[in-house]
């Protein structure tokens, strides 16, 4: 089977390629950080070993059928000299098994090694598993400068970062493939994970552990930015919401601060400041909604809003009576978010 | 004395022979005839069929609901199905697959066929085996009723909490898969007992340890894993349901409870349950190799010796289900090297039983091929597997398709394709009559070929990062046409088992008649009829060697000096089988099927109310009373 892994290789590689091209990458294949090259490595060599046993044993199997030996039609009449060499020979192989085993699990071990370090990080975030979005709380020694967000995170190329993994509810799974391995949210615990990107692009992750109804719509994106950039997105995101700039982004503030929007959801420099939902405050800065179901659009923004039991069955956003002119104004302004 | 009193007196077999005793004993073994008579049966043969027509039963629900999921995953945004219905479906699936299929049908298959192998006339505590069908039969019916009626359990076959805890499963649904859980692992645990002690104490005698077969051998340390793996699901489980109904926190932090205490109890029984899958598949491997080689099987010690190491070491592995937890690696590491150590005897299996061809004359039937299948399959799933024992490799691969191909590979290459096999090779002495080759030989390739391309695509979608229990996939994500090509190979396996079913049926009606040996075996149970008579053998026979058939060609030695009066069986010791005593053996009742109902309404009335436990306790008293009531037996009166 591994074998078939490596004739598939190539169709593998075409569609992480064309993946890539769509700038939306999710797979281990892909990996942009050491921790997650180190994998990949590991997996193709044992890939490759296992491949190798796979067929040796497939071949003897085959050879075992298309022995054709005279023998009697005694099925009792075993050749002593014939059993003692197949019982050196099956021992041998015994031996080998243990051997190669050995191997791996000094290969596996190794790489244990490598990467659960203790490397001390540049930017520090702490995850809180939400069914079924992610709220992500940036740590800074200096309290102004930490911020809160949600479905999408910022980190700079080159520089390691620290997760520290928390749940609310129920037991979730972080994953970003590209980065790194998972490692569970569980409620109760803190759990660590760490990576270091290496190039800049924007690496989808998925919760990975089955949390509930729509655990299949629980994404988030990762956007590695170069450190300038970083530093940039990060002020930004430390600031209260950017004064609406319109009318109709004014009158959406308002309506969305009156209506019951605000009682779940925190924009910093209004008065909406519920805490159930994700933060919006630069919501519109965001590529994607409802934890990475839709591209973020003024469109989209208002079809979520009309129904979100549509778009993602089940989901804790209550469906909320909006009059189409509120609609159309609360879409415009969150939008502007940036 | 009188001829009144001679006759009265305990007639023993010593004279007896032909059609006289056989007729004679019959009658005294037979199961009563009427309803009444058919639900009182403690047959071995006649449990052993009910179980494995039930988790054949089984098999094709699940068979179903992975269907069903196939074809809502086959294109991106399918909208055949909702979240709701699919995670009941997966649930299902999962939960039907391991508990109403996986740990059942070995069971079923020892039931039937380890009296007979071991040369015995009737499993040991048959009205316990009873009890335990039904049980069964209520738990799996209790599950898919409360599907149908829409309140199946959602939460997936593991269950884990906090998820499936009062908090975020309100409602009944989560209750439904606790209480099937301990209902059903109940029957499992009876059946273990049965099997342990039929196989220590009423082996025919002169089957001494050393000429055990291999078949026996594996369904015995089945045993024995089912006896210390059970429980440990059975306390999570009932952990769970007082969590649920009386306000227990055995599993919520917040009260100083742990939530991945259930992971560790469940995974203490979930990893065993993976070897008590495959070692019923081993033993159907064991014993088809050497009749269709033509040849002993080669390595019997080794054979033996790595079934009990795999005993052992399962129960060291557990961890790696839970290697993304956050465990301290070091814990982790030691679990590394144990789940890669099990390499080691399941390897040596391999080895023996290709050695075993090598050596021999392979004989080309529909058995020889789903074992050559199954190699093919579990060779491959056992390797992925070591990929999954180390660390750093699962944080990548866990819990995405890459684990749901893995396992598949291991389950349906480690189980049903012996299975499959095993029902073509004991079809005869099931029913009296061959299966068809020709259908046998389209099951296989549809089968074969269905299977790999079902499940092989899945690595690739696990490495495209394609997470499990997702009930959709943006189309931006890639993995359609992979998704589609499974559903494909999904379709095509189920169409092998429709083909499968048609050659049961038909060959039921009309296969080939076939003899007591039609493939020229050498264990014992090919010495009874078939399909065997109530009781067995009208001799006990005497062994003298691994493969009885092969070594007596003249017939076999038979013990004499049994009771044709009543049910009596020889008691023997447990190394050297030397005959210790005759034992009666249970007459039919129908109090195991009232004990079973009663234990049934306790379980489902506990999940409306926890009283339903004190509500219960007397009718399963009553039901127990009358069961063991003492009945002046011939013995009694001796």
């Amino acid at each position: 089977m591994r074998t078939r892994v490596w004739s598939r290789h190539v169709l593998l590689l075409s569609s992480a390629l064309l993946l890539t091209g769509c700038n939306l990458v999710q797979s281990p294949l892909n990996p942009v950080s050491p921790q997650a090259r180190d994998l990949l490595w590991l997996f193709w060599i044992f890939s490759a070993v296992l491949a190798a046993i796979w067929l040796a044993v497939m071949l003897a199997l085959l050879m075992s059928l298309r022995a054709r030996r005279d023998v009697g039609t005694d099925p009792l009449a075993a050749d002593p000299h014939r059993e003692s060499r197949a019982t050196m020979l099956v021992a041998g192989l015994a031996v080998a098994t243990g051997l190669t085993v050995l191997v791996l699990t000094g290969l596996s071990f190794a790489g244990q090694r490598r990467l659960f370090g203790n490397e001390t990080a540049a930017v520090t975030i702490r995850v809180l598993g939400h069914q079924w979005w992610w709220e992500f709380q940036y740590e800074d020694p200096d309290p102004s400068r930490r911020f809160n967000t949600a479905n999408e995170i910022h980190v700079p190329v080159g520089q390691p970062v620290l997760i520290k993994l928390e749940s609310t509810d129920v037991i979730h799974s972080f994953w970003v493939p590209s980065l790194m391995g998972k490692v569970d949210l569980i409620p109760g615990r803190q759990n660590i994970l760490r990576f270091t990107a290496e190039r800049a692009g924007i690496y989808r992750g998925q919760c990975a552990e089955f949390c509930g109804l729509q655990h299949a719509k629980m994404g988030m994106l990762v956007v590695v930015d170069e450190p300038e950039a970083f530093a940039q997105w990060r002020d930004a995101q430390v600031q209260p919401r950017l004064e609406p700039a319109t009318d109709e982004a004014r009158a959406g503030e308002q309506a969305f601060v009156a209506a019951p929007c605000s009682m779940c959801h925190q924009v910093r420099g209004t008065g909406a400041a519920g805490r159930n939902g994700p933060e919006l405050t630069h919501v519109g800065s965001r590529r994607t909604l409802a934890a990475g179901t839709l591209p973020m659009s003024r469109g989209n923004l208002a079809a979520w809003i009309v129904d979100p039991h549509g778009i993602k069955p089940g989901v804790n956003m209550p469906l909320v009576k909006l009059d189409p002119g509120e609609l159309n104004t609360i879409s415009a302004y969150l939008e502007g978010l940036k | 004395m009188s001829d009144a009193a001679t006759a009265s007196r305990d007639l023993r077999d010593t004279g007896l022979d032909g059609p006289v005793l056989n007729t004679r004993l019959a009658c005294v073994w037979g199961t009563p005839k009427g309803v009444i008579g058919w639900l009182s049966s403690v047959d071995h043969k006649v449990i052993g069929r009910r179980y494995i027509i039930t988790a054949f039963l089984f098999l094709f629900l699940g068979g179903l609901t992975a269907i069903v999921m196939r074809l809502q995953l086959a294109q991106p945004e399918n909208k055949l199905v909702g979240p709701d219905t699919y995670n009941q479906l997966f649930t299902m699936h999962g939960s039907t697959m391991m508990f109403l299929f996986g740990v059942p049908i070995g069971e079923a298959m020892a039931v039937y066929l380890v009296p007979l192998i071991v040369g015995t006339r009737n499993i040991a505590f048959p009205r316990l085996n009873a009890f335990s069908y039904w049980v069964y039969l209520f738990g799996g019916m209790f599950l898919w009723v409360s599907f149908l009626l829409n309140i199946g359990p959602d939460v997936g076959w593991f269950a884990y909490v906090p998820l499936s805890g009062p908090e975020y499963s309100p409602g009944k649904r989560a209750d439904v898969w606790a209480q099937m859980i301990t209902f059903t692992e109940l029957s499992g645990l009876a059946v273990a007992i049965e099997i342990i002690v039929t196989v220590l104490k009423q082996r025919a005698p002169g089957m001494s340890l050393d000429r055990i077969p291999l078949f026996v051998w594996a369904l015995f340390v089945n045993s024995f894993i089912i006896i210390f793996a059970l429980p440990a699901v059975m306390i999570a489980s009932t952990f769970l349901i007082l969590d649920r109904l009386i306000g227990t926190q055995l599993f919520n932090p917040a009260e100083g409870g742990d939530a991945l205490l259930f992971q560790h109890l469940f995974w203490f029984f979930g990893h065993p349950e993976v070897y008590i899958i495959f070692l019923p598949g081993t033993a159907f491997v064991s014993a088809i190799i050497p009749t269709f080689a033509r040849r002993e099987i080669f390595g019997y010690l080794a054979l033996v010796l790595s079934l009990i190491a795999t005993g052992f070491l399962s129960f060291g592995l557990w961890v790696h289900h839970m290697f993304t937890t956050g465990l301290p690696q070091l814990g982790a590491a030691f679990f590394t090297a144990s789940s890669m150590l099990i390499a080691i005897p399941n390897g040596l299996q391999i080895f023996c039983w290709i050695a075993t061809l090598w050596d021999g004359r392979p004989v080309w039937r529909t058995p020889l091929l789903f074992v050559c299948g199954f190699f093919f399959i579990f060779v491959a799933g056992g390797l992925s597997g070591i990929m999954l024992a180390s660390v750093p490799i699962d944080t990548q691969v866990h819990d995405t398709y890459f684990v749901v191909a893995h396992f598949h590979y291991v389950l349906i290459g480690g189980n049903v394709f012996p299975l499959l096999a095993a029902i073509y090779y004991w079809f005869p002495k099931f029913t009296g009559r061959m299966m068809s080759e020709r259908l046998g030989r389209w099951n296989f390739w549809l089968a074969f070929i269905g299977f790999n391309v079902a499940f092989f695509p899945m690595h690739i979608s696990g490495l495209m990062g394609m997470p499990r229990r997702v009930y959709t996939y943006g189309p931006e994500m890639g993995w359609g046409d992979l998704q589609l090509l499974s559903t494909a190979g999904a379709l095509m396996l189920f169409a092998s088992f429709v083909v499968f079913l048609w050659n049961v049926v038909a060959s039921v009606r009309g296969g080939e008649v076939a003899g007591s040996n039609p493939w020229g075996a050498g264990t014992l149970e090919w010495a009874a009829a078939s399909p065997p008579a109530p009781q067995n053998f009208d001799h006990i026979p005497f062994v003298t060697h691994r493969e009885p058939l092969w070594a007596e060609r003249s017939g076999l030695p038979v013990v004499t000096g049994l009771s044709t009066r009543h049910r009596e069986l020889v008691v023997s010791s447990v190394a050297e089988a030397e005959p210790q005593l005759r034992e009666t053996s249970p007459a039919p009742s129908i109090w195991p099927l009232i004990a079973a109902l009663a234990v049934g309404a306790t379980f489902i009335g506990s999940i409306f109310t926890p009283h339903a436990v004190l509500w219960g306790a007397p009718p399963i008293a009553a039901a127990l009373t009358g069961w063991f009531w003492p009945k002046n037996t011939p013995e009694d009166e001796e």
